[in-house]
């Protein structure tokens, strides 16, 4: 793992998700895991937000919240999907409300996958979102953004 | 009258993890009026027990909430399994109250945790959800999994806890009993705690059971009603009293789940101790047919299963009431007269749980 030389500051959202991965991201959080020590703050404000963290298969309720946050973050952003029914819409697929994965409706840069994704999983989704994002910002600065 | 306002709370609001929307309507700093909207995790799980067996469907009714997945799991197989006249295994029956238990603490460790959270006590957060850790990794060792167990199957129990592993959560609970010791008084008698609870969004006895209010919000009104005394899977076996208190505000409400946790770790215990040798699970034969209502007692309250098969392996209906969805009336209640800063912390104390309500 590279060094990191910024301090990234999460946004959760939950759309339409069972909770399982949820608690699990806040778990992150918490003594055991702590990823407060890679720098991490879990925000609850779009506009300060590098990584935006998206649980669940989007239904139609939700698809213009996600899209609303996600165009209210600054660049560069990272969007990381946490869980199965993020990635494809897992065990939620075949319901009349579920659009299928988070990639249907924004782009997508890392999946974690699990049913619920463990923490061990989503700290290191977290850390390849990192250097995505590494790259999102020399890509801006090259191109004089 | 001062001039109203309308305040909207959510859907993404740092407090809680999932998305609910309220508006609020405010008259200067107090609320007169809140109107809640919801639909934001709307799945329709209900409507895919036609396209799933109903042995298949019990891992759709876990994850309908990966809080509370073991209650679910566990209300749908006895509902199905009350319809289809199986008669589960006594070894199956405790090692069900035994994960159901373990859900509760969990449960409500995760709840204590938020509230501290919610008035910005943050070492307090940090506390439960570290002693909430020895519970889940008890889960990890007995079922294979930190949230979603899976160990419920029509029929009885996947998994079955050798003397050893049952040791092990016996030392767990001992353990977590004495390191709750301080967390507990820290929530009952600190001061900054005391001046945040007390005293705030105060629901009377009528007005509970007027507005259907279950599980720890209806018996912190002082109301004795806990569908474990009605003796399903090994509880008749077992010692439970609700735990009421009388007061009715933030206070009591927080105090009737800490009192709960101390009931759990007993239960677990005295489960331990009683639980008979033999199978944990029967076969299955035929398809139900017929129709049945199971109750049982989430963490969060009373949560209604209703079951109906036709004969084939595919259910008519399933259909879940939750206790989140009574609980909204008297929320939208003790709102009504509240500081806009508390709204965070009133909205919590019912222990919401969306993605139940939704499904």
């Amino acid at each position: 793992m590279k060094k990191i030389s910024k301090s990234p500051w999460l946004l959760h959202y939950d759309a339409s998700s069972c909770n399982g991965c949820d608690i699990e991201v806040l778990d992150c959080l918490t003594p055991k895991y702590d990823i407060e020590r890679f720098g991490i703050i879990n925000t609850g404000d779009p506009f300060q937000a590098d990584i935006l963290l998206i649980t669940g298969g989007v239904n139609s309720q939700t698809e213009p919240v996600v899209k609303q946050l996600y165009h209210q973050m600054p660049n560069p952003k990272v969007v990381v999907a946490v869980g199965i029914c993020a990635c494809t819409g897992g065990v939620f697929k075949e319901c009349y409300n579920i659009r299928g994965g988070i990639d249907t409706v924004i782009p997508v840069d890392v999946y974690v996958p699990g049913c619920a994704a463990r923490p061990e999983a989503i700290i290191d989704g977290v850390v390849k979102a990192l250097a995505v994002l590494d790259e999102k910002r020399a890509a801006m600065k090259q191109s004089g953004g | 009258m001062a001039k109203r306002s309308i305040v909207p709370f959510g859907p993404q609001h740092p407090v809680l993890p999932e998305p609910v929307h309220l508006d609020l309507v405010l008259e200067d700093e107090t609320v007169v009026g809140a109107i809640p909207s919801i639909g934001y995790i709307h799945r329709g799980l209900e409507k895919l027990v036609e396209k799933r067996d109903f042995k298949q469907y019990v891992y759709i009714a876990e994850r309908v909430c990966g809080i509370c997945s073991c209650g679910h799991g566990m209300g749908y197989c006895e509902s199905v399994e009350k319809v289809m006249g199986i008669e589960v295994p006594r070894r199956a029956e405790y090692l069900r109250t035994i994960w159901m238990e373990m859900s509760r603490v969990h449960s409500h460790l995760l709840w204590l945790g938020l509230l501290a959270d919610a008035m910005g006590f943050e070492s307090l957060f940090m506390e439960s959800w570290r002693l909430r850790e020895k519970i889940l990794d008890m889960f990890d060792k007995t079922a294979g999994g930190r949230i979603i167990l899976s160990v419920n199957c029509v029929g009885g129990v996947l998994k079955d806890m050798d003397g050893g592993m049952l040791q092990g959560v016996l030392h767990a609970v001992e353990d977590l009993e004495k390191e709750m010791k301080p967390v507990i008084d820290t929530f009952l008698e600190d001061y900054t705690v005391q001046s945040r609870l007390k005293g705030t969004g105060i629901l009377s006895r009528e007005n509970a059971i007027a507005m259907g209010a279950v599980g720890p919000t209806l018996r912190a009104s002082g109301e004795a009603y806990d569908i474990r005394m009605l003796g399903y899977a090994a509880y008749k076996d077992l010692s439970v009293e609700p735990i009421t208190e009388k007061d009715g505000d933030c206070y009591a409400r927080c105090e009737v789940r800490l009192r709960e946790l101390l009931q759990s770790f007993a239960l677990i215990c005295e489960a331990i101790q009683k639980i008979p040798e033999g199978p944990i699970a029967v076969p299955v034969k035929g398809n139900p047919k017929g129709e049945y209502f199971m109750r049982i007692e989430q963490p969060r309250g009373e949560a209604i299963y209703y079951v109906k098969g036709n004969g084939t392996k595919y259910l008519d209906r399933f259909r879940l009431r939750t206790p989140t969805t009574s609980n909204i009336p008297p929320m939208v209640e003790m709102l009504k007269g509240c500081q806009l800063a508390d709204v965070p912390l009133l909205i919590l104390t019912i222990d919401p749980c969306v993605s139940c309500t939704e499904r």
